[in-house]
C-alpha cells in the first residue's frame, strides 16, 4: 500500500469504512476515552509552528504488514504468523491475549479486546458476513482487507485470469475520497503501487527500526 | 552439644507444629480471606471482561506483569543465598537457608500465578504448553514467553528438590515423634530416612549436586525474565544490561525478602535463641553489596542511554528522570540504593530493626523499579501520536496486595507442617553455642562418625 500524505485531508471517511467493512464493535464514548477506541486505520494529527502559523499534518497508520515484524515472534502460540502472501496475518482462535505483540510492534495498531463486542443500534445489522467477531481477551489489528483479497483471488482463478491492477480494494482505499490509499502487489513492478513506492519522495514508517513495512508514505510536499 | 542441649533444640522447634494457639487461626483466617478476595477479583475479570482492569491502548502490561517479575525476582532469595552459603560452607547460614530456600518455592508458585491472570483468555493457558495436539501446533519456541515457561519450570522443579532434601531429616524427626495418621504421613515424606551412614551420605551428595546445579538455573531464569523486555523494540527495554540488572535486582529484592521473613518468624515463633543478630548483620552486609550493584547497573542503564541521545528513548528517559514518572523514579532510588546505603554502610545501623526498614524500603523500590520499566516505555513508544498512560483499578490493586497474603498464608501454613529452621542441620552446626558431639542420630556427624566441622 502507498500513502499519499499531499492528498490525505484527514477526513475519516478511511476509519469509518474499515469499521464497517471489518465488524470492528464500537465501545462507547467511557471506553474510547480510556483508549480502548479500535481503529485499525486512525488519522495521525500533527501540528508544525506556533498559532496562527500552524501547519497541520495528517498521517493514516494502520498495520505495516511488516516484512520483518516485531509482533510474530514474541507471540508464544503462532497467533500473530506471516503468511505466504506477505501478510501479517492474526489468528483470532489461537490467541490468547499475552498483548506481547502490541508491545512490540513500534506502530501501536493492535488491538485488544476487552470485552465481547457490542455495536450501538443499529450498527448492529449491517455485520460483515465475511469477517468472524472477535471475543473478548484476543488482539486483533489490520488485515488489509485479507477477505477480499482472498475473495478476488478465488474469484480470477475460477475465470481462469491473472488479477489486475486495482482489482483489490480494501475498504480505506474505497472510501478515500481524495485516492491518498493505493493498494496493490508490491511484487508487481508495474502496479500503481509499486510506482508509487519507488518514487522519491517515498519513505517507510520508522525506517531505521528495520521492519520493512509494506506501506509507503509520500511526504507531504505542498506548502498549503 | 550434649543431649539436653539437643532435646531443646528438637522441643523449641517442633514446638510450633505440635501446638496450635490461637494466634494460629487468627492469621491464617486473615491472610486467607485476603487471598480469597484476590480470588474473587479474578474471577470477577474473567466474568465481567478484562476491561474492569486499568489496561488500555498502549499500555498494555501494568500491575500483573510487575507484580511477576517482582516474585520472580523474590524468588530468588532462597538458591542464590542458600546454594551459595552451602557451597562455601558458611557456618552461619544454617539457621537461615530453609527459610530462604521456602520463599524460593512459594514466590515462585505466586510469581508464576501472573502470567496467567494477565491472559486475555486464561482458560486457554494451557496452549504454552508443548503437548502433541492432533493438529500438530507447538508453541512457538521463538517467543521469549515460552523460554519462561520452561525457565520457571525448571527453576520451580530444582527448587522443590533443593527444599525438599534437607528436610527429609527433620520430616523423619516429626515422624518418630507423632503418632496415628500424622505418623503415616510424615513416614510417607520421609522417604524411609533412617539416619544411616549411607543415607546421610546420599544425602549430602544430592544437596551438593543441587547447589551447584541450581545455580545456573537461578541465574537462567531472570535473565530470560529481562527477555520478555530486551527482546521487543521498545525504547529502554532494548538493552544488552537487562540481563544482570534483573538478576541482581532479583537477588537484591530476595534477600530483603529473607531478612523480613526471618524477623517476623523470630518475633512470633520465638526463634530469639537461633535467629541471632549475626544473621541479620550478615545478611544486612549482603544487602549493601547488592544495593551498590544495583545502583551501579542503574547509573549505568541511564548514563549509557543520556549519551546515546536517542529521540525514542530520550522521550522515556525524561518521563522518569523529570516529567510523570518522576516521584516514582526518584522514591524507588531512595528506597533502593539511599536507604540501605545508609542504614546498612553504617554498622551502628546494622542491627535487626536496621535490617528490617532497610529491606521494607528495598521490597517497596524494587517493586516500583519493575514497574518504571514496564509503564513508561509502554506509553511513549516512537509515535507521539500514539503516546498514553495507564491507571490501575481495584481489580489490579486487590489482586497485587492477594500475593503478598498469599505469601504470608503459604509461611504460617508451613511452619505449621515444617520445622522452619533445620533442626539437624542446627545440631551440625553445634547452634546455639558449641557443640560436644550428637547424642542421636538426627546428625550426619554422629552417624559417620567424624568430627562435627
Amino acid at each position: 500500500m502507498a500513502a499519499d500524505l499531499d492528498r490525505c485531508t484527514g477526513c475519516g471517511a478511511c476509519v469509518t469504512a474499515c469499521h464497517a467493512e471489518n465488524n470492528i464493535s464500537t465501545v462507547g464514548p467511557e471506553q474510547a476515552a480510556l483508549g480502548r477506541a479500535k481503529h485499525w486505520i486512525r488519522v495521525e494529527r500533527y501540528w508544525e509552528g506556533e498559532f496562527p502559523d500552524v501547519r497541520l499534518k495528517f498521517r493514516p497508520v494502520m498495520c505495516q504488514q511488516c516484512g520483518n515484524a516485531p509482533c510474530e515472534p514474541v507471540c508464544p502460540t503462532y497467533a500473530s504468523h506471516h503468511t505466504a502472501d506477505g501478510l501479517n496475518a492474526q489468528v483470532y482462535n489461537r490467541c490468547i491475549g499475552t498483548r506481547y505483540c502490541a508491545n512490540a510492534c513500534p506502530y501501536n495498531v493492535r488491538f485488544f479486546d476487552f470485552y465481547n463486542p457490542t455495536w450501538d443500534k443499529p450498527l448492529h445489522l449491517q455485520l460483515n458476513p465475511d469477517v468472524s467477531l472477535r471475543e473478548v481477551g484476543v488482539m486483533e489489528k489490520c488485515t488489509f482487507c485479507v477477505q477480499r483479497i482472498k475473495a478476488a483471488q478465488i474469484q480470477a482463478k475460477a475465470d481462469e485470469r491473472e488479477l489486475a491492477d486495482g482489482e483489490i480494494q480494501p475498504a480505506c482505499a474505497q472510501a478515500c475520497p481524495a485516492r491518498a490509499l493505493v493498494f496493490g502487489d508490491l511484487d508487481d513492478p508495474e502496479s500503481g503501487v509499486s510506482r508509487l513506492s519507488r518514487s522519491p519522495r517515498g519513505t517507510t514508517l520508522l525506517e531505521d527500526l528495520g521492519t520493512q513495512p509494506s506501506v509507503t508514505y509520500l511526504p507531504r510536499q505542498s506548502r498549503a | 552439644m550434649n543431649g539436653s542441649d539437643s532435646r531443646r533444640v528438637t522441643d523449641d522447634l517442633l514446638r510450633p507444629l505440635m501446638r496450635t494457639s490461637w494466634r494460629f487461626y487468627v492469621l491464617v483466617l486473615l491472610f486467607g480471606s485476603a487471598v480469597a478476595a484476590g480470588l474473587t477479583a479474578w474471577a470477577m475479570q474473567m466474568y465481567l471482561g478484562f476491561g474492569i482492569t486499568g489496561i488500555r491502548w498502549p499500555v498494555y502490561w501494568g500491575f500483573y506483569v510487575t507484580s511477576f517479575v517482582f516474585w520472580i525476582g523474590i524468588s530468588h532469595a532462597g538458591t542464590l543465598i542458600s546454594a551459595i552459603l552451602r557451597l562455601v560452607n558458611a557456618g552461619w547460614r544454617r539457621p537461615v537457608t530453609r527459610c530462604a530456600e521456602v520463599i524460593t518455592v512459594f514466590a515462585l508458585m505466586i510469581g508464576a500465578m501472573f502470567p496467567i491472570i494477565h491472559l486475555g483468555r486464561p482458560w486457554l493457558a494451557f496452549w504454552l504448553f508443548p503437548y502433541p495436539s492432533e493438529r500438530m501446533i507447538w508453541p512457538n519456541f521463538r517467543s521469549p514467553l515460552v523460554w519462561d515457561f520452561f525457565a520457571i519450570n525448571t527453576y520451580l522443579t530444582g527448587s522443590v528438590l533443593f527444599l525438599f532434601l534437607p528436610m527429609i531429616p527433620d520430616l523423619a524427626v516429626v515422624r518418630d515423634r507423632s503418632t496415628g495418621l500424622r505418623r503415616r504421613i510424615y513416614g510417607l515424606l520421609a522417604l524411609g530416612w533412617r539416619g544411616t551412614p549411607k543415607q546421610w551420605h546420599r544425602l549430602e551428595t544430592a544437596m551438593q549436586i543441587m547447589a551447584i546445579a541450581i545455580l545456573p538455573v537461578a541465574v537462567s531464569v531472570h535473565t530470560i525474565v529481562s527477555f520478555d523486555f530486551s527482546m521487543a523494540p521498545v525504547p529502554m527495554w532494548q538493552s544488552t544490561i537487562f540481563g544482570p540488572y534483573f538478576v541482581a535486582g532479583a537477588i537484591f529484592s530476595g534477600i530483603a525478602a529473607l531478612i523480613i521473613a526471618m524477623a517476623v518468624l523470630r518475633r512470633f515463633l520465638h526463634l530469639e535463641r537461633y535467629l541471632l543478630p549475626l544473621h541479620f548483620e550478615n545478611l544486612g552486609k549482603l544487602l549493601l553489596v547488592m544495593a551498590l550493584l544495583w545502583g551501579y547497573f542503574v547509573f549505568n542503564e541511564r548514563l549509557v542511554t543520556y549519551y546515546g541521545n536517542k529521540t525514542a528513548e530520550m522521550q522515556v528517559f525524561w518521563q522518569t528522570q523529570r516529567n510523570a514518572f518522576a516521584p516514582l523514579f526518584w522514591t524507588m532510588v531512595v528506597c533502593n540504593f539511599a536507604v540501605p546505603l545508609v542504614l546498612m554502610g553504617i554498622r551502628r545501623f546494622r542491627t535487626i530493626t536496621g535490617t528490617v526498614v532497610a529491606s521494607i524500603g528495598v521490597v517497596v523500590g524494587m517493586w516500583l523499579e519493575r514497574f518504571l520499566i514496564i509503564v513508561p516505555s509502554l506509553g511513549h513508544k516512537y509515535l507521539p501520536y500514539s503516546f498514553g498512560t495507564y491507571r490501575p483499578q481495584p481489580v489490579e490493586i486487590v489482586i497485587a496486595l492477594a500475593t503478598f497474603a498469599a505469601m504470608a498464608l503459604l509461611f504460617v501454613l508451613f511452619a505449621k507442617v515444617v520445622p522452619i529452621l533445620s533442626i539437624w542441620e542446627l545440631k551440625a552446626g553445634g547452634a546455639p553455642g558449641g557443640h560436644t558431639g550428637g547424642a542421636t542420630a538426627e546428625t550426619p556427624e554422629h552417624a559417620l562418625g567424624k568430627a562435627p566441622s
